[in-house]
């Protein structure tokens, strides 16, 4: 559990300057994510994110409910853009839940840009699970802790 | 470690519920909420569902990720290299 998780590296060369790159990747988000990437009751209508600092990153659904990612970090266009990925293991937005995508736009030629993501800070998924373990452990209200769980599991059958 | 203990002897709802003073429900209310969190697993044996926890959850996260992070990069590169700058 204390094991530090790699982050998620990734790199694409992409045949566009890195000011249209980078405008894709943000302003353009609805245009490329994934459409079954979503934690949302109802299927996804489109992707969101807010152009600036501390810019909502969500989307909204085919019902008009929106559904929280995450935010915009930093935004320094069009060199770099962190945000911040707030969904849990449980699938939930969790404002007290931060990992961080960091990309960032590399110029490579007149129409060439080397773009680089990086999703970081994964072991706080590890942390998280403790965390609740944590939390379940102590609270009496479960009537039952996971002491007494492995406890029972362990008595021969 | 608790966990580590739980890993070697998957065990049913049935079986835990029997052994502690509390209802079924309750254990599987538990064991939901340790299953969301990706600390546990199950799969059925018979007409038992047996649960163990999942030593690999935060593992099992990161390889989603990266499977994910390749499918949205190339689909924005696709996006970026289709609708050029005027």
């Amino acid at each position: 559990m204390n094991d530090v998780i790699e982050p998620v590296k990734k790199q694409i060369l992409v045949r566009a300057s890195a000011a249209h790159a980078f405008r894709v990747f943000t302003d353009g988000i609805d245009r490329w994510w994934p459409r079954e990437h979503h934690i949302g009751k109802s299927p996804l209508k489109r992707a969101v994110l807010e152009p600036r600092a501390g810019g909502r990153w969500y989307s909204v659904c085919e019902d008009g409910s929106e559904c929280e990612v995450g935010s915009v970090l930093t935004w320094d266009p069009p060199r770099r853009l962190v945000l911040a990925w707030q969904i849990t293991a449980a699938w939930q937005y969790d404002t007290a839940f931060v990992t961080e995508v960091e990309a960032t736009f590399t110029v490579q030629g007149p129409k060439q840009t080397l773009v680089e993501l990086e999703h970081r800070n994964l072991d706080r998924y590890g942390a998280a699970a403790a965390a609740l373990r944590k939390q379940l452990e102590s609270k009496g209200g479960w009537g039952m802790t996971l002491e007494a769980f492995a406890k029972a599991a362990e008595e021969p059958s | 470690m608790v966990f580590e203990r739980l890993a070697r002897r998957p065990t049913s709802v049935a079986k835990l519920a029997s052994r502690l003073t509390v209802s079924r429900p309750a254990v599987s209310q538990h064991l939901k909420v340790l299953k969301d969190a990706g600390l546990v697993s199950d799969h059925r044996e018979g007409t038992r569902r047996v649960y163990r926890i999942d030593p690999r959850g935060v593992e099992a996260m990161r390889a989603y990720l990266d499977r994910f992070w390749d499918r949205a990069l190339a689909a924005f590169q696709a996006a970026a290299e289709e609708e050029q700058e005027t």
